[in-house]
């Protein structure tokens, strides 16, 4: 299976350097959104109940 | 002739660097630098840490004793628990802050750096911040004719302060200036301790220092005689979310809300340091990753020859 894949990727997007810079520009989009949303994640546990968005339901009509 | 060959096929001891091993006619090195290089790093890294320890703890108790001289009461440390390094800003303790601000401190402290844009998604909704800006008076102008006139506050507005100059202001409170609180958190040392222990720290003067009408007796402030009076007795303000406003609430809330005034990207920083520390581990662990692979040839290796002569 990792073979099979490995194999893909290879024949695919490294070995020409055409797709190897437009699969590096797509996975860092996709990376950094991934890891943007993890951050904000582990940050909103961090400090549940003392950001503007947890109290803001008080204040909005 | 030189040959590489791998670690295990000779599977004997070195004891010493720059070691020479004879094995059956053949001589080899082995492992020269790795070793020696491992002692010179470690001899200068030993006399670093010890070098940097030595003149720290001189430099700290030269520190302290030069603190202990001076006339200033020592601050205590309060657990701000904003301080963590990953822990934001309580913005309903900035929320409150706001409302002493404006109840109190508004009557004599500018907080000239601030725009009523900036309360926005940080204590107050879009819309209370518009019926705030509203309250306030503010000159503009010249219109067609030249002349300055007043209109009511705009999002986009500084605050005005309280006077319209450091005469006015000293002129209303006896000769002393009521300083902008906007930075005050990092124009005095230890800041948020010094804040709030002066805040709280109005007391009756001890026996033998008589006071003027206008001068208070302080313990924080250097010097002791302050030209501004408590002004954070229980229950001056009314908090819009319950909070018993005793004097060392009001006083914490100030704390935290000058703390936003002082640094707005508070929060952000905070995000920033979880997302550059998360890259950092990343990049740490790939590198030495390649670092092991690249360098594995090297220390696995084994440079053997067989002399002409005899050695
Ligand atoms: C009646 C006017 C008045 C009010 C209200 C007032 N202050 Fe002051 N404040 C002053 C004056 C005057 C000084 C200057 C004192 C001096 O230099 O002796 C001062 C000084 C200060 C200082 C600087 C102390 C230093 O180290 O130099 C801080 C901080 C401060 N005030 C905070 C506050 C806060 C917070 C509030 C609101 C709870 C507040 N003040 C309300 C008049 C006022």
């Amino acid at each position: 299976m990792l073979n099979t894949i490995a194999r893909f990727l290879y024949h695919y997007v490294f070995k020409r350097s055409s797709t190897f810079t437009l699969g590096a520009v797509i996975s860092a989009m996709y990376f950094e959104r991934a890891y943007d949303d993890a951050c904000e994640y582990i940050f909103e546990t961090m400090n549940k109940g003392r950001l503007w968005k947890d109290i803001k339901h008080r204040y909005e009509k | 002739m030189a040959l590489l060959l791998s670690k295990n096929y000779f599977s004997f001891q070195i004891k010493r660097c720059f070691q020479r091993q004879q094995f059956s006619g053949v001589y080899t090195w082995y492992g020269i630098e790795w070793k020696c290089g491992k002692r010179i790093l470690r001899n200068v890294l030993s006399v670093l840490v010890g070098a940097s320890a030595t003149c720290g703890a001189f430099l700290y108790f030269l520190d302290r004793s030069v603190q202990a001289m001076g006339h200033i009461a020592h601050l205590p440390s309060y657990p701000w628990d904003f301080e963590g390094y990953l822990t934001s800003l309580d913005h309903s303790a900035v929320r409150r802050g706001w409302q002493v601000y404006r109840t109190i401190c508004h009557t004599c402290h500018s907080l000239r750096y601030v725009r009523f844009m900036d309360l926005i998604d940080v204590s107050h909704t879009k819309d209370e911040v518009k019926a705030i800006a509203a309250e306030y008076e503010i000159q503009d102008g010249p219109d067609e004719e030249g002349n300055y006139y007043m209109r009511p506050g705009r999002l986009s507005d500084l605050l005005p302060p309280p006077f319209p100059n450091e005469e006015a202001a000293r002129a209303a409170n006896f000769g002393a200036y009521p300083p902008d609180l906007t930075y005050i958190i990092f124009t005095r040392r230890n800041g948020r301790n010094y804040i709030f222990s002066l805040l709280t720290g109005w007391t009756e003067p001890p026996a033998g220092i008589s006071l003027s009408d206008q001068q208070y007796f302080n313990i924080y402030f250097p010097g002791n005689i302050i030209s501004m009076a408590q002004m954070l007795v229980g229950g001056v303000v009314e908090y819009d979310d319950g909070t018993p406003s005793t004097t060392s609430q009001m006083a914490k809330d100030i704390v935290a809300f000058l703390s936003w005034t002082s640094s707005q990207e508070f929060d952000e920083r905070k995000r920033m340091f979880i997302k550059g520390m998360g890259i950092s581990v990343i990049l740490l662990a790939s590198i030495a990753y390649c670092k092991r692979f690249v360098w594995s040839h090297l220390r696995s290796g084994q440079i053997m020859y067989v002399p002409k002569e005899k050695y």
